[in-house]
């Protein structure tokens, strides 16, 4: 496989050597002003992000200590709970409310239900969107009468309001709605628990295929058609090319876009809050998250830095373990592991 | 010597394969076409239905009436959907530019050069996707109200950027890495500064990427929701906002109607601009070619 | 490599300092117990906001302009929020938090009240900013005090009719079993019998103290525990879950919200239907209603007699951050006055506060539901008045919702309510 891969890494590869055997020579200076440059070069993404998100986040984990507003017995009016220590997360991690465990028709009592929902909208959507979507672009990188049209005609999806296509499917899975009505089934699409979950997949594996779509083609485009015309000159099949140059080509867009989507679709919201109400087992985190919002503050704050690290750790896992390398192929180190 | 012989063989190659394939390839196509334009058909003829039949469930164009795009647009009912739309096409707009330009910028630090703390940076950039972004909305809030952003395009436009931009910044460094960057260094001998080596070689080469990040960070922009329904004003407001504004003629009348002839309108100049976009990524393509 | 280059750390770090001090005294946005000065501005005259949800039927922008014409030092701009209650809601919660005292005079929907007069952002209307209460519906009134205290006037209610086809049923049910032993009639003409709003949503609360409260249980008592487990209240309940599960209530019943209970009634295929007063104008003029001239309307059936309707409706309230509040509150009168009122009524179909509009011969031929709506909302328990009202609704939601659909016993389902409201105001 390698040396089908040649022509494509063969004139790449040389360059971080060099740059790296003229370092070791001793051009400190070129380090230094690499190093300047990079600051310049990074700094205004990373005070936005600072400001925008870095704010936020610090914000809640200290609001997170503290506990929610009480009512005052005398005054009946709500007062600051004071410092919580860790309560607030007990509470949610082990679903308890004061000193027995939370009642159903709490929000403590959904927290590990909405991260296996979560979870599991998570690895359903991912995996139909991403093949899917990696079909979706295999057939658009090719030349063909219309291609412009379909191009057009995929981004479509995405390119609807999120709130107006959760609507559209709210609309689409009623009872008395198109879709019981065009394949003749009277299914609670949204009154009952499967069902909602689907509802809810179709939704969001239709809304988003598109982006996974975008990503890979994008991938693909770099990929360029020699590689495909030495394969085939060696002999290898359809098959082999996909699995052998197309895949390992592919790999670092891939995973970039499977990442995003897995961040994303961890924190999905609005079609479940708008199709199901989080009813039936479609309560995600971020509903529970914005149910809490609206009833206390601080636990709110806890429950979104639960969900932070929760995702932080998925995230981690992603990079570390299943060679999310767009990150790792940034450093000398995984450049030669990819070269293996 | 080059110029002939690459410009060719992507297209020979694609005529071969289209041959071979072209059966299949208009099969999938359709396929495609369908499972992405069916629900969008449907929002279509709902907006074009008689508000007095919304829950009829005929598949074709019945009962059909422009009322829902006058409601969309009549400023007697307090829309301004007009103005919604150029908010929206500004702050999008901004997004888009000032994003890929900081994630450029970004991407090429950390693709091209040495320095410590790129696992952190690359981190830090990450985790910014991870906090739910509904608990954004009240420190945000807070935050833009106390130094007199609300109701300002740059509160709407900072929180933008920054929402796409990890996603650029990533995006941007995994296509960066795949470039011929040792067409750089040979412009650079021939005595262009690093800058202009980046700027005359390989952004040309890295269009397709560039473009489609920018698609991407457009859309995303385009059709964000939490923030700016807490921070625009009515001078401010964007098209998301101005969707959720709509009602029914009563209380409790859910205006499907007219939410869906507002997603047709707002879905349309996307897919325009896109149109449009694509001419630049087949034009980067056939500049790709040189390789 | 030289390191000490690399500042970005500490250049993140001095963002983040910067921004922290910006927010100042927030320190973690919670400040809300720290209401305003509920004694200040109380003679202040100036220019004010209204804020209310979309102005769905435009009554509200004729009514400020005539205000405005009326009053030119102290004009009224009217800031219109979303159509959606939760992001009104959420809006209130922002602005009040952030003190703005922009937002003067707000509406806000019965449920709500308590929680904001709790959290200190509702001016109280005593004293100075009294009004007149005694010829507006008790209920309505109630929604509006919490602790004993006015903390709104109400601006508008709304309360649950039965719609009926009047064509198959020639007197409609007055009591539940009666609807229920109606059913047959439904079953012969194939067509589903009753429905309400049962997804689980706020609509479900609605319906659910609807039943309990009309076979005479309630859901909270004064002191705000709950009384869920009592024995009326489970019975209230078990109408329900029986409906249900017989089929009265047919299966898609748990996904209806107002809409697709309406789009059911119009296109001929229910018999009965619990929803709200705007169906009878639609049902009467839409395209595709089929029962134009075949329904009727009555108050909802109870144990013995008229059910207990739950109520609908917005407060308007005067923040406590405004800083003129003597306008405020002549803004107040203004809406509320029986003029206003009627305008409401005739021009947004809007169920007024005042008892003696109900009688109003000249809106009874333009609204010929109010007789029955006047029994309904005379009749109508205000869902839960407290300051924990989403975490009292989410426990009513979703244990209804799960004994309705058979997951789990009444009893199990009224025990988990009662522990679920009392946790909630811990």
């Amino acid at each position: 496989m390698s040396t089908l891969a040649q022509p494509k890494r063969a004139p790449e590869t040389p360059s971080p050597k060099t740059k790296k055997v003229q370092k070791e020579v001793g051009q400190d200076r070129a380090a230094t002003s690499q190093g300047r440059w990079a600051f310049w070069l990074i700094s205004p993404a990373l005070v936005l992000l600072a400001v925008v998100i870095v704010y936020p986040v610090v914000n809640a984990i200290i609001m997170a200590f503290q506990k929610d507003q009480g009512l005052d017995p005398v005054t009946k009016v709500f007062v600051q709970g004071g410092p919580a220590g860790f309560d607030n997360f007990v509470h949610w991690l082990a679903q308890q409310c004061g000193s027995a465990a939370c009642a159903p028709g709490t929000l403590g009592a959904q927290f590990w239900s909405a991260v296996g929902t979560t979870f599991f909208f998570t690895v359903v959507t991912v995996v139909l969107e991403t093949v899917l979507g990696f079909w979706m672009a295999v057939i658009m990188a090719r030349t063909f009468r219309g291609r412009s049209a379909l191009r057009a005609a995929v981004l479509v999806p995405w390119a609807i309001p999120t709130a107006v296509t959760a609507k559209l499917w709210f609309f689409i899975f009623a009872f008395d709605g198109i879709a019981n009505k065009l394949f003749g089934t009277a299914i609670l699409w949204t009154g009952s628990e499967w069902p909602a979950r689907w509802a809810i997949i179709i939704s969001d594996v239709w809304k988003t295929t598109p982006f996974m779509a975008l990503l890979i083609l994008a991938g693909l485009q770099i990929i360029p058609a020699e590689v495909y015309e030495a394969a085939k000159v060696d002999g290898a099949s359809a098959w082999q090319r996909f699995t052998q140059i197309t895949l390992p080509l592919v790999k670092p867009a891939l995973m970039v876009a499977v990442l995003f989507r897995v961040l994303d679709a961890l924190r999905m919201y609005d079609l479940p809050a708008i199709m199901t109400q989080g009813s039936n087992g479609t309560t995600t985190l971020s509903i529970l998250v914005v149910d809490q919002i609206r009833q206390g503050f601080n636990s709110a704050a806890a429950l979104s830095t639960i969900t932070f690290l929760i995702i932080f750790l998925v995230a981690f896992i992603f990079v570390r373990f299943l060679g999310a390398n767009a990150v790792a192929s940034a450093t000398p180190k995984t450049t030669k592991g990819q070269e293996k | 010597m080059t110029a002939v012989s690459i410009d060719s063989a992507p297209k020979t190659a694609a005529r071969r394969r289209e041959r071979l394939a072209s059966g299949r390839t208009y099969i999938s196509a359709a396929l495609i076409f369908i499972w992405c334009l069916i629900p969008f058909y449907w929002m279509i003829v709902t907006a074009f239905r008689d508000v007095g039949y919304t829950f009829d469930s005929t598949p074709f164009f019945t009962h059909v009436t422009w009322d829902n795009f006058n409601t969309v647009f009549s400023e007697s009912l307090g829309n301004h959907f007009g103005r919604n739309l150029l908010n929206s096409l500004f702050v999008a707009g901004v997004t888009t530019v000032v994003a890929l330009l900081f994630g450029v910028f970004a991407a090429y630090a950390l693709s091209r050069l040495e320095f410590r703390f790129k696992f952190l940076v690359l981190g830090f950039v990450l985790g910014a996707s991870m906090f739910p972004g509904v608990a954004l909305v009240t420190p945000l809030f807070q935050l833009f109200t106390n130094i007199g952003w609300y109701g300002t395009y740059q509160a709407l436009i900072i929180p933008n950027i920054s929402f796409v931009l990890p996603l650029t910044v990533y995006t941007l460094t995994s296509f960066f890495r795949e470039m011929p960057w040792e067409l750089e260094e040979s412009a650079r001998i021939d005595g262009c500064t690093q800058g202009q080596a980046f700027r005359k070689v390989i952004m040309p080469l890295a269009a397709p990427a560039v473009f489609t990040t920018a698609i991407l960070a457009f859309i995303a922009s385009w059709n964000e929701f939490l923030i700016a329904s807490q921070l625009s004003n009515d001078q401010t407001k964007t098209v998301t906002v101005a969707i959720a504004y709509f009602a029914g003629a009563q209380a409790h009348q859910e205006p499907y109607t007219a939410v869906m002839a507002a997603g047709t309108v707002v879905t349309i100049p996307l897919v325009i601009l896109v149109l449009i976009f694509q001419r630049k990524i087949v034009a980067g393509l056939t500049a790709g070619a040189v390789k | 490599m030289n390191t000490r280059k690399y500042l970005l750390p500490a250049a993140v770090a001095g963002v983040l300092a910067m921004s922290l001090s910006a927010c100042g005294g927030g320190g973690g946005g919670s400040t809300a117990s720290s209401g305003g000065d509920a004694a200040a501005n109380l003679d202040g005259r100036g220019p004010i906001t209204y804020v209310q949800g979309k102005d769905n039927s435009n009554v509200v922008r004729p009514l400020v302009d005539k205000w405005n014409a009326a009053h030119p030092d102290q004009k009224v701009t009217f800031k219109e929020q979303s159509d959606q209650a939760d992001q009104q809601h959420d809006d209130l919660v922002q602005n009040f938090q952030a003190k703005n005292v922009n937002y003067d005079v707000v509406d806000v929907d019965v449920i709500w009240t308590a929680e904001f007069a709790a959290k200190g952002w509702l001016q109280p209307l005593t004293d100075k900013m009294s009004i007149d209460t005694s010829k507006m519906l008790p209920a309505t009134v109630k929604t509006a005090t919490y602790n004993n205290t006015l903390f709104a006037a109400p601006q508008t209610s709304d309360g649950g009719i039965l719609y009926y086809r009047k064509d198959l049923v020639p007197t409609p049910p007055k009591t539940w079993d009666e609807m229920m032993s109606m059913c047959s009639i439904a079953k012969q003409n194939g067509i589903d019998c009753y429905a309400g709003q049962f997804a689980k949503y706020e609509g479900l609360t609605v319906n659910a103290a609807e039943a309990i409260n009309s076979a005479g249980g309630t859901i909270v008592g004064d002191d705000g525990k709950s009384t869920v487990t009592s024995a009326a209240a489970k019975a209230g309940l078990n109408n329900l879950v029986a409906a249900y599960k017989s089929g009265n209530i047919p299966t898609q019943g748990v996904t209806y919200q107002e809409e697709q209970g309406r789009q059911s009634f119009e296109d001929g295929k229910l018999l009965f239907l619990r929803n709200w007063p705007y169906v009878y104008n639609l049902a009467k003029t839409d395209g595709s209603s089929k029962v134009k001239d075949t329904f009727g309307m009555a108050p909802l059936p109870g144990k013995s007699g008229p059910g207990a309707s739950s109520l609908g409706g917005h407060n308007l309230a005067v923040s406590v951050y405004s800083a003129h509040k003597a306008t405020a509150k002549d803004f107040l009168t203004f809406m509320t006055s029986e003029e206003t009122e009627k305008f409401y009524a005739t021009q947004g179909s809007l169920a007024p506060v005042l008892t003696s509009l109900y009688d109003d011969p000249t809106l009874v031929k333009q609204l010929p539901y109010l007789p029955v709506l006047k029994t309904s909302i005379s009749n109508a328990v205000p869902r839960p008045v407290t300051p924990f009202y989403p975490a009292v609704t989410k426990a009513i939601q979703d244990n209804a919702y799960a004994a309705i659909k058979g997951d789990k016993s009444v009893d199990q389902a009224m025990t988990d309510m009662d522990t679920a409201i009392n946790s909630a105001s811990q």
